[in-house]
């Protein structure tokens, strides 16, 4: 415990370094997934065939093995000579955040109560007005709901990004497995999981700040 | 004034949900739509906001035809009222209340002096209930809220479809008093659906009868109690329909028309019923036998007579059913 404390001391810096590439590199990640995701969700609402057909690609997604996804970002960014390094790793954590982001979107705004929806309609609402006003704020907890999901898969999947030199908290367990250093390993791990417990807990923080009171329970 | 010309619903598999219908709700009347679950009734009410559309026929609405008209300027011209869950949870009562005159673009001002008026209508503070949510409503409170929201930008027409359908009978039958009270007041011309014989001989001026999209007769609720056109009128108004009848009649009608029975001071265990009472309430209290004497007073209190069973029996069989169109509804 003694070394460790020690060995904390020592690389604090570095672990703080780190852990904010990591952050950067997942917050922007989830940012623009959420700009593509979520309107997407709500334009599917509007187009059942075309919903069935996203949802199930956006599902594959996720099923394809993490480390497979940053390894074929290599020779596809390679084209651009950004084989390694941020871009494909960030385009990987992207495409991994859409499922959840898509899909909560989607099933949020479909199950917004129909009554509620046709009393929108019937007070003279136009299609955007309804949105805004009351689909949206009707749906959010259940969107953000899918959005914490995404930032929590990503930043799990964000050590990975080390492998493609994409630096974060991955670096410190992928020097030390290659090392055997179990404090290396135990610090990156203990990192990535209070970080991503820190950004669930804001996120939450955020739903139950903004959710309608009237269906918080 | 909504006129319905042949108006026609067929959806895309070929069922016909409305079948050429025709019939006119005048000026500040009330017109209830009734009639079993699947004929036809909530269709033809959504047709007329055209949240859905009309496959033939006409929908006039004060001698326009809805079709020519902006579907969304159409809309925020007709009061709309739905059953349940109407209200956004995500807004406050105030909001809620005030969503068509925002979208119209009313100053804040304006805003605010309408909710207090609105409020004022349904006899609720609008001070005290203006920031709440929905959720913290009672159900009766909720629903007359969805009523003046239909009202707030003063809509010469207004759509209601099962409006009170949620409520228990107790609160339903205050909240229907409270809204032919508020009706004297705006006299907007009011299409209503309802499913309830009771409600609907209560509040309609006239009811449409339909059956399978079709019209089975069009009438006040007395002609249609006492002379049903059809088999299927008399069916659905079922054999008690001359006692319902009654309940479009008061004692001060009986009283002008063939008099109240003297009323014996000796009797002690005596009722007393104010004149105002429709004759069906009246005839189950005495069917009930409450009392051995039941006196009729007026508003102030003083004792008008007694009203017997015979008297409503006489009543119903020489007045109502000779000369229905004689006693029309307060």
């Amino acid at each position: 415990m003694d070394k460790w404390m020690k060995f904390l001391e020592i690389n604090s810096s570095r672990i703080f370094d780190l852990t904010i590439e990591h952050a950067i590199l997942v917050g922007l990640a989830i940012l623009v997934a959420l700009l593509i995701g979520v309107p997407l969700g709500i334009y599917l609402t509007t187009n059942d065939y075309l919903a069935e057909t996203v949802l199930q690609i956006a599902s594959v997604m996720l099923t394809i093995p993490s480390i497979a996804l940053f390894g074929v970002m290599i020779p596809v960014f390679s084209i651009v000579n950004l084989g390694i390094g941020f871009v494909p790793a960030f385009v990987a954590l992207v495409l991994y955040a859409q499922l959840p982001i898509i899909r909560n979107t989607y099933t949020a705004i479909r199950n917004v109560n129909p009554q509620m929806r046709d009393a929108a309609m019937g007070l003279g609402m136009k299609p955007l007005q309804r949105l805004f006003r009351v689909e949206i704020p009707n749906a959010f907890p259940v969107i953000m709901a899918g959005i914490r999901t995404a930032v929590v898969i990503n930043i799990g999947i964000g050590v990975i990004a080390a492998y493609i030199g994409a630096g974060g908290l991955g670096v410190l367990i992928t020097q030390g497995i290659s090392r055997g250093d179990n404090y290396l390993i135990i610090t990156g791990s203990v990192a990535v999981a209070i970080l991503a417990m820190i950004a669930d807990g804001f996120l939450l923080w955020i739903q139950k700040r903004y959710t309608p009171k009237s269906i918080a329970n | 004034m909504i006129t319905f010309d042949q108006t026609t619903k067929t959806y895309a598999g070929g069922v016909t949900a409305v079948k050429g219908v025709d019939f006119t709700v005048e000026q500040g009347e009330i017109v209830v739509l009734l009639g079993p679950s699947g004929c036809g009734k909530t269709t033809l009410l959504r047709m007329v906001n055209r949240l859905e559309t009309i496959s033939d026929g006409k929908i006039m609405i004060d001698g326009e035809d809805s079709m020519a008209l902006d579907q969304i300027a159409l809309r925020r011209k007709i009061g709309y009222v739905i059953q349940s869950n109407g209200l956004f949870p995500n807004m406050t009562i105030e909001e809620n209340v005030m969503i068509v005159p925002d979208l119209l673009g009313w100053s804040k001002k304006e805003k605010k002096a309408r909710f207090n008026k609105l409020m004022e209508m349904i006899g609720l503070s609008g001070d005290k209930f203006g920031k709440r949510y929905p959720h913290e409503l009672s159900g009766g409170q909720q629903q007359r809220i969805g009523v003046i929201r239909a009202l707030a930008a003063d809509p010469p027409v207004m759509l209601m479809d099962e409006p009170f359908g949620a409520l228990d009978p107790i609160i339903r039958e205050k909240i229907q008093g409270e809204f032919l009270q508020i009706q004297k007041e705006v006299k907007k011309t009011i299409l209503f659906v309802s499913h309830d014989i009771d409600e609907a001989i209560k509040m309609a001026d006239k009811i449409v009868l339909l059956r399978g999209g079709e019209l089975m007769q069009y009438d006040t609720p007395s002609e249609m109690l006492v002379r049903p056109k059809n088999e299927f009128v008399r069916e659905f108004f079922g054999k008690d329909r001359a006692i319902k009848s009654l309940s479009l009649h008061t004692i001060q009608n009986l009283r002008e028309i063939i008099g109240l029975a003297e009323f014996d001071e000796a009797i002690t265990d005596t009722k007393t019923i104010n004149v105002h009472h429709d004759l069906r309430n009246s005839l189950s209290m005495l069917l009930n036998q409450e009392a051995e004497q039941v006196i009729v007073s007026d508003d102030n209190g003083n004792k008008l007579g007694a009203i017997t069973i015979d008297l409503v029996q006489k009543y119903l069989h020489f007045e109502i059913k000779a000369k229905p169109a004689l006693v029309q509804k307060g």
